[in-house]
């Protein structure tokens, strides 16, 4: 065993298997570039969404929530809020009424004082999230 | 010690132990607020602190790794480092810009933060792990490259040895891929795709370079067994790393927008990944078994053997529970993940920068090992650590399990916020294995203490 796979196989293994691989990822990146239209709504994607998006990003809302499964995982999954809430209103209404102290004994969510235009792109954002082609995930409204 | 710039890497063990307590107690807060939901709020919200929690981990593991290479890069090559003065100087520009960022994130609302330092110019901030200001992000890619120059002149003006090669080959994939945090564009499927070729393909890729290539030095030290047989195992082990692992990449392309294809890719290549972490184990056992040599510092080879085996259950086995798409598909972003990611991050490269540092830090002080007492005293802050860590995943798994059932696999779903409340219990044991975790990571701080002369293994002080 020790005189049949050699250092130097060992060696060849790991630069070829390394830059087959690294290939084939840029390839099928490439091709996921491709597709991805059909499926990333980016057709939605308006100023006004690229507006939440920053505002989501600039307060950390990722610090609890996730957001398609990924961030944290203290707070509810938003990808699906806009769906889960029936529409932008009632997730604008949410934010807006979080109470400044937190809620005694409660996961508090912070007042971020946003006004209308802001809050109408966060929703936007949410809105435009829901829509992407997510493979069905979540597998139901909660998330 | 062979020679005296290695010296500089000193700096580096302290400044990641620190940090490394420090996120802890971060760690801690935020298991608070898990179970107590106010806590703190509104002077510490959760995602302070979380960001606080992870920043922290990421800063000090950096710290760790580099060094690590200040340490093993002279011995290996054969010669002083380049410049030990320009080592000193990133250690205070990182040390600097490391702080400055943390207390932002506790002193000013994240918004306000964006603000002052310009976030619209490049934005950047506000995704997991990467939050940092773009100034910090400049900052972290100068210290990288100085970093890379300084260990990569050393090298190549000594002898290559296959262990440096491995080494700056996963650092310079550390920086290269870490570019990839200043994309971020609007359409959020492809901010997610790139955003995982920071995370995924620095811990699930080049990192276990540097984390093999570590323990490899560590090994050929204590053991004393002939480098052509470890070097011979270091190729299979990397060669297996990347072969699975970057097309592994997939296993996060589920349900993200990206084509459904990835389902098929990903899960087979992610099954894949534990085969280096467990080729790992045995590259450690097989040496420890045919060492040549009793080395006097016990403790190291305990960590050693304890990285090893807690890669291969946090990585390997913890990351194959939940890997496979259709599980996936129930268990994403649950406290599966938080399970997983723990033990992890905790037994590759957190428990790899304690054995460097375990092994390094007695011979800096011109001693092969530290005296037995300090040496015990270590194994506690060892087993300590290792233990609570098996138990916080261990209850952040059935915290994960109920989760997932409740929430997104019964008939009758239930809300989050519901479900939260009804795994409390596993949340208040979470953060009781959190307390011993801590115990033993300050325990591990005093054993490194310096000690009376009594003790038996060493020289000189
Ligand atoms: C400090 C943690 C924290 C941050 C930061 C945070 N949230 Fe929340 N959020 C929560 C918690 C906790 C809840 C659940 C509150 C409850 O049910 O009482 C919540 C609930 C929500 C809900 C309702 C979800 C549901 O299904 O009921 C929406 C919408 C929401 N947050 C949006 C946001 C947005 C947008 C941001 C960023 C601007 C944000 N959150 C930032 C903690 C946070
Ligand atoms: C010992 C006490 C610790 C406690 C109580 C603790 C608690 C937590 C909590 C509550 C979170 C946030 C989870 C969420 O998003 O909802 C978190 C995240 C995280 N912690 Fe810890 N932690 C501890 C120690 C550690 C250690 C030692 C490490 C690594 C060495 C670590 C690595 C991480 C990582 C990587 C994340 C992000 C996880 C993810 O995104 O899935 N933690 N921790
Ligand atoms: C030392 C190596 C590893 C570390 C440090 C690590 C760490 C992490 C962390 C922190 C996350 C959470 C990311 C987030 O915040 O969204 C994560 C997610 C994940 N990891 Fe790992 N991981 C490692 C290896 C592996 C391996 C080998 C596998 C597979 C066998 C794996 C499978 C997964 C999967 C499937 C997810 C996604 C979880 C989800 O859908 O929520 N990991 N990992
Ligand atoms: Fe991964």
């Amino acid at each position: 065993m020790q005189d049949i796979f050699t250092k130097s196989m060992a060696r060849n293994i790991y630069y070829g298997g390394s830059l087959f691989f690294i290939l084939l990822f840029l390839v099928l990146t490439f091709d996921t570039h491709r597709t991805l239209p059909e499926r990333d709504n980016r057709e939605n994607l308006t100023e006004q969404v690229a507006q939440g998006k920053r505002l989501w990003e600039e307060n950390n809302c990722v610090g609890c929530h996730t957001l398609l499964g990924e961030g944290a995982y203290f707070a509810p999954e938003l990808g699906n809020v806009y769906k889960r809430y029936g529409g932008k209103e009632g997730i604008k209404a949410f934010i807006q009424s979080r109470p400044a102290e937190g809620i005694p004994g409660r996961r508090s969510m912070p007042q971020f004082n946003f006004n209308d235009e802001e809050l109408e792109a966060i929703a936007e954002f949410l809105k435009y999230a829901s829509e992407i082609d997510t493979q069905n995930w979540p597998p139901n409204i909660q998330g | 010690m062979q020679y005296p710039s290695q010296n500089v890497a000193r700096l580096y063990f302290m400044a990641a132990i620190g940090l490394f307590v420090v996120q802890i107690v971060f760690g801690l807060i935020m298991g608070l607020q898990y179970v107590v939901g106010d806590f703190l709020f509104p002077a510490i919200p959760f995602n302070v602190a979380r960001m606080v929690h992870t920043n922290l981990l990421i800063v000090w593991l950096l710290f760790g790794f580099m060094g690590a290479s200040y340490y093993l890069v002279p011995e290996e090559a054969g010669r002083d480092l380049y410049s030990p003065g320009l080592a000193k100087l990133m250690f205070w520009v990182f040390l600097i810009a490391g702080a400055l960022t943390i207390v932002g994130y506790l002193a000013v609302p994240y918004a306000t933060l964006a603000k002052i330092t310009g976030n619209s110019l490049l934005p950047t901030m506000g995704r997991e792990f990467l939050e940092q200001p773009w100034i910090t992000k400049v900052g972290i890619v100068i210290v990288a490259l100085a970093f890379l120059f300084n260990v990569g002149m050393t090298v190549l003006t000594g002898r290559k040895t296959v262990v440096t090669m491995v080494l700056l080959t996963g650092l310079t994939g550390l920086a290269l891929l870490f570019l990839f945090s200043f994309y971020n564009p609007d359409n959020l499927v492809l901010d997610k795709y790139y955003w995982w070729w920071v995370v995924h393909l620095w811990v699930e890729g080049v990192w276990e370079l540097i984390l093999a290539a570590i323990l490899a030095f560590v090994l050929i030290k204590t053991t004393g067994v002939d480098r052509e047989v470890i070097e011979k195992w270091l190729y299979v082990i990397i060669a297996m790393t990347l072969i699975t692992g970057i097309i592994g990449t997939g296993h996060h392309y589920y349900w993200i927008g990206t084509p459904a294809y990835w389902q098929w890719l990903g899960s087979i290549f992610s099954a894949l990944e534990p085969i280096p972490f467990f080729v790992m184990v045995l590259f450690a056992f097989n040496t420890i078994n045919q060492r040549k040599r009793e080395h006097p510092n016990k403790v190291t080879v305990l960590w050693a053997m304890g990285t090893a085996v807690m890669a291969f259950l946090g990585a390997g086995v913890w990351g194959f529970m939940h890997t496979l798409a259709p599980v996936n598909y129930y268990t994403h972003g649950t406290q599966i993940t938080a399970a997983h990611g723990h033990m992890a991050f905790f037994g590759a490269y957190a428990m790899v920068v304690m054995t460097i540092i375990s092994y390094a830090v007695p011979i800096m002080r011109g001693q092969d090992a530290k005296g037995n007492r300090m040496q015990v005293m270590e194994m506690w802050s060892f087993w300590l650590m290792t233990v609570s860590m098996v138990f916080i995943t261990l209850f952040l798994t059935g915290a994960g399990i109920l989760q997932t059932y409740l929430q997104r696999y019964t008939d009758t779903p239930l809300p989050f916020m519901i479900v939260q409340e009804k795994i409390s219990l596993f949340y208040w044991m979470r953060e009781a294995a959190g307390v011993v975790f801590l115990i033993g990571a300050i325990l591990f701080v005093l054993s490194f203490l310096p000690e009376r002369k009594t003790s038996s293994s060493s020289t000189a002080g």
